[in-house]
């Protein structure tokens, strides 16, 4: 790739979510911002590769984006007046970064996150829109046709300018509101990405980068929100320990069983230093806690060394503020470590009946290690059976699989 | 500033079963509603139960049909509306938010404008 074409790519990945904010700003009108704004990405790609890449490219991208849309604007004034605008107020003040440009991004990622459309269209827009991604892209992330989630975003963008949900960063009382939302849809992409659904890889690299690049972008917009460092801090200490997730032969191993001397200490530190931050807000809210447990593991020098006291009664606090089924699931599994696989299997089978873990594999799959533990390998091998038939995953089929057969039969 | 129709949906035993006082108290929760919306507040009506009303559609043969009951029979059945102005969906919303509906919950619908 040419340096120009680098560039682009690079500035692509960085600035495209600012340089659309910026130019809906002129447009009012999304679909309009976003043709103004490839426009300025294709121009960039000869212009840079002819006079040199510019000192500041997302400035350069904006004023070129921007440009663009001012002329088709006053061109189409007739056109625009029947369409239905979208609705905004005063500016956001001038960035310095990007020269005397507002930074809009907060107002762009509040809109594609409106509780007023679907939760799969939020998540949809955000990546068309924020992250810049093609619909064909977007498309892939979720294993759905192109024409479906073409017409999924088109539903939603009309639902936009039909409602007038507005392109504005919402009131002081209603932001805290509108923010877990915008960190339930990169959690989402988060979770996603970490643990594919369905399919034979089990992360999909490409979801948890964008995650990432959500979660530190958010950041920067919302230094002093606790739950804002405290998902990115989720984010860094999980994926950690992406390279140690699967074996050679691409089976996956355990917490137990990665070589956590190949964790990446420099996300680990990153995140640790943000969930001591996060750590003194009062009270602590879900991911806070959530990467408080993930810290606990970073910290530990090995398996056995993990304080799994201290997990227990982080979870007995997560479970109060995020009274999750899956949580309490994940409870009873650090309950069984901490105690022992009696104590653990007890606090299963109290969950034995809550419909919302009926079909989901990690139930059996820990009762299954539990009763191996306690030598009773009938029941141990009827549960993993169960298990394997629920998950989708290749990866995490293969390895119930493999414990099955270990019982022998 | 755009219209928007709130569309009030309620269990209707709910109201069925309610004693006086309740009712009093949702009368004056809708005065209060009213009160706090002033001029965004363009009109409304509350309606009789769904058990009094016809449905007519096509019969596809050139006729129709007349029907005894709602056009679709829900668990929460429209019981009301406002129509109400604002500027944006935010602030439809919040105005919906004090609309009263003690038996179910409220939709809110742009309203369409045409020309």
């Amino acid at each position: 790739m040419s340096a120009a074409a680098t560039a682009v790519a690079v500035a692509h990945r960085r600035e495209w979510a600012f340089v659309l904010a910026a130019t809906v700003r002129v447009t009012r009108d999304l679909d309009l911002a976003e043709e103004c704004v490839q426009d300025a990405y294709a121009q960039a790609l000869t212009a840079w590769a002819a006079n040199g890449v510019p000192a500041k490219p997302g400035a350069w991208l904006t004023t070129v984006a921007r440009r663009r849309a001012l002329d088709l604007v006053r061109r189409e004034a007739t056109l625009r007046r029947a369409l239905p605008l979208l609705v905004e107020d005063e500016a956001a003040p001038p960035s310095a970064e990007h020269d005397r440009f507002p930074d809009d991004r907060l107002r762009l990622i509040c809109t594609c996150c409106h509780p007023a459309l679907a939760a799969e269209a939020q998540v949809a827009l955000t990546l068309r829109l924020v992250c810049g991604l093609t619909t064909a892209e977007v498309a892939r992330a979720f294993l759905v046709s192109e024409p479906t989630m073409a017409a999924r975003i088109t539903r939603a963008k009309k639902k936009i300018a039909a409602a007038r949900i507005p392109y504005r960063v919402p009131h002081p009382d209603e932001l805290p509101a509108r923010i877990e939302g915008v960190l339930a849809v990169v959690h989402l992409l988060f979770t996603t990405g970490h643990t594919a659904p369905v399919g034979a890889d089990l992360v999909r690299r490409d979801l948890v980068e964008r995650a990432l690049d959500l979660a530190r972008m958010v950041r920067t917009l919302l230094p002093d929100d606790a739950d804002v460092g405290a998902l990115l801090a989720l984010i860094l200490l999980t994926d950690a320990r992406r390279a140690t997730r699967v074996g050679a032969d691409g089976r996956l191993l355990l917490l137990s069983e990665q070589d956590r001397a190949r964790w990446d200490r420099a996300a680990i530190e990153e995140g640790l230093a943000l969930v001591r931050q996060a750590l003194t807000r009062r009270p602590p809210g879900r991911y806070v806690l959530e990467a408080a447990i993930a810290a606990v593991h970073a910290e530990a020098p090995a398996w056995a060394a993990t304080d799994w006291e201290e997990v227990v009664g982080l979870y007995d606090l997560l479970v109060q503020v995020w009274p999750s089924p899956v949580v309490a699931l994940n409870r009873a599994v650090a309950v069984g470590l901490a105690h022992g696989p009696a104590a653990g299997l007890s606090a299963l089978d109290a969950l034995a009946a809550e419909p919302q873990l009926a079909g989901y594999a990690y139930l059996p799959a820990a009762r299954a290690d539990f009763l191996r533990r306690l030598g009773r390998a009938d029941e141990a091998r009827t549960a993993y059976e169960e298990a394997v038939l629920l998950t989708e995953n290749d990866v995490e089929r293969a390895f119930l699989a493999d414990r099955l057969a270990r019982l022998g039969g | 500033m755009s219209q928007y129709l709130v569309l009030i949906y309620e269990d209707e035993s709910g109201w069925a079963n309610a004693d006086e006082a309740a009712i009093n108290q949702a009368m004056q929760e809708h005065g209060a509603f009213a009160a706090g919306a002033g001029a965004a507040l363009k009109g409304g009506e509350a309606l009789k139960p769904t058990s009094t009303a016809t449905t007519i559609r096509k019969d596809g043969v050139g006729g129709f049909t007349v029907t005894d009951g709602p056009f679709v029979e829900t668990k929460e059945a429209l019981g009301g509306f406002y129509i109400v102005e604002a500027a944006d969906l935010d602030e439809a919303i919040a105005l919906a938010k004090t609309v009263p509906a003690p038996f179910g919950g409220v939709e809110v619908r742009p309203v369409q404008v045409y020309g």
